[in-house]
């Protein structure tokens, strides 16, 4: 879409700093006119995200990539993505307490929110995929085998779309907590999967929603691998009695930000600095 | 949100560009509101339930003329396969096109019928993951040179706090390799991790997350 993109008759000025990440190498060229104009998609703030080895969390150990991240420019590949529809999605994906003959066990709710960039704009009609245990914190895995019952009107899998607002809406169970290995008497704190792809491969994010106040937060790496506290935050839900329906469902909001676009269009090629 | 200086467009600033200041749609020039992004967590053990697809491998249709495998095994920091893990893939047609509306040459559809260009699998028991697509196209760089065909590869697992992200190349294409700009700026040492083996029905790519063999991975 030709108007939706400036071309540059010069070659712009090449940024010639050093990419300050941790560890992250730049990529080596000089800048020539050529007319293509992509979109740029800011770095994370690095607490943001949890690091790649976080000894805490045992299985990090042997899967954590031991060498520096390289930079990967922001080319074509990168700021497109795949824009998946309506043709994923069955009739009650969003309604996981209406996808068997009877109806779940547990405690009803409502999840909704609305999917946000990092400049606080919607991202519309964006795929929204999610899963989660049963309400007595067991998933319907074949690995998933620990002495709490399986249920048989739960699969714990919901799909939707994000509307032209950016938001989306799931009923679903409350899931339970539930116990792993990690370390002596662990537990997960009670979570919902979510995973996003925004509109660029860029926006690409897998992550999980918790409930507020939970008391199992203390001791659970996955929740402390976000190394800043605000960050860490901004994975619990919000109790949201605007939603709770009178004699139905309590309602929780989670609002995910992805990442944003700087504000001005780069010439392809300009994201070595 | 994050205080890149470096970061700076330079865009605007010259002189070629100060003619015409109209404004991007839907970008606002002025400074935007920067909202901190929510954090990555791990997918776990449990993904199969949430994110297979029955057609999630199909990057194009069964049957469709020209189609490849691609397929490989994941392993750990021991050697040992991954059997947890879930490969996406993204990547252009085989005219180098993205059906996108970012990609500012056009969105249009790929000519090969059902492309999707994005695929997933989930690694089985021996760490396998496969995906039936068909080769990419090269893409025009910025620098009036070309990007040699590649699929951009997304890594989930257990263990893993953040996707890892890697590219595949192929091996065919030796010369488009050579001038690959991305290629270029990766360690001549490692290059060769980001080059898939040639199979009879496609390609072979094994992805090594740690050890002696490690796979580059990037921060995009």
């Amino acid at each position: 879409m030709t108007t939706d993109h400036i071309r540059a008759t010069e070659p712009n000025e090449r940024g010639d700093g050093e990419f300050d990440a941790d560890g992250i190498v730049p990529v080596a060229g000089a800048a020539r006119p050529s007319g293509l104009v992509l979109p740029r998609y800011r770095h994370d703030d690095p607490d943001t995200h949890p690091p790649m080895l976080f000894p805490d969390y045992g299985s990090t150990n042997l899967r954590a990539p031991k060498q520096p991240l390289a930079l990967l420019p922001q080319r074509l590949t990168e700021v497109t993505g795949p824009l998946l529809g309506e043709g994923r999605l069955g009739e009650l994906d969003h309604d996981l307490t209406r996808q068997h003959a009877g109806e779940p066990q547990g405690q009803r709710i409502i999840v909704h929110g609305r999917v946000l960039d990092g400049n606080g704009r919607p991202v519309p009609h964006t795929l929204v995929e999610i899963w989660q245990p049963n309400a007595a914190g067991r998933y319907r895995h074949a690995n998933d085998n620990w002495p709490a019952p399986l249920d048989p009107n739960f699969t714990g899998v919901g799909r939707t779309l994000t509307d032209a607002d950016g938001h989306y809406r799931f009923v679903t169970v409350q899931p339970g907590a539930y116990p792993w290995r990690n370390h002596p008497n662990a537990w997960r704190p009670a979570h919902i999967h979510f995973s996003l792809f925004g509109q660029a491969f860029t926006q690409r994010l897998v992550t999980q929603m918790y409930f507020p106040g939970d008391p199992l937060f203390f001791q659970d790496p996955v929740f402390n691998s976000v190394r800043d506290p605000l960050a860490r935050e901004r994975l619990i839900s919000r109790y949201d009695h605007s939603v709770t329906e009178p004699e139905w469902a309590l309602g929780f909001e989670f609002d995910i930000v992805l990442r944003g676009r700087e504000a001005t269009p780069f010439e392809d090629g300009e994201d070595d600095d | 949100m994050t205080e890149h200086p470096d970061l700076t467009p330079t865009f605007g600033t010259g002189a070629a560009v100060s003619t015409d200041p109209t404004p991007v749609a839907g970008v606002a020039l002025d400074p935007t509101p920067s909202l901190g992004s929510t954090p990555s967590q791990t997918v776990g053990p449990y993904l199969h339930i949430g994110l297979l697809w029955p057609d999630g491998p199909d990057v194009v249709p069964a049957g469709t003329p020209g189609a490849i495998s691609i397929r490989g095994q994941v392993f750990d920091g021991a050697g040992a396969v991954v059997p947890d893990a879930l490969v996406e893939t993204w990547q252009a047609d085989p005219d180098g096109r993205f059906d996108h509306p970012d990609d500012p040459r056009g969105a249009r559809p790929a000519a090969v019928p059902g492309f999707r260009g994005f695929g997933r699998s989930a690694t089985d028991a021996d760490g396998r993951y496969e995906i039936r697509t068909v080769k990419p196209g090269a893409l025009p760089d910025a620098d009036g040179e070309t990007e040699a065909p590649h699929l951009n590869l997304s890594i989930f697992a257990r263990g893993l706090l953040h996707r890892l992200v890697t590219r595949l190349y192929f091996p065919d294409e030796e010369a488009a390799n050579g001038t690959d700009p991305v290629l270029a700026a990766v360690d001549p040492a490692r290059r060769a991790t980001l080059v898939a083996r040639p199979e009879p029905d496609g390609f072979r790519f094994d992805i090594h997350l740690q050890g002696p063999d490690e796979t580059v991975f990037f921060a995009v």
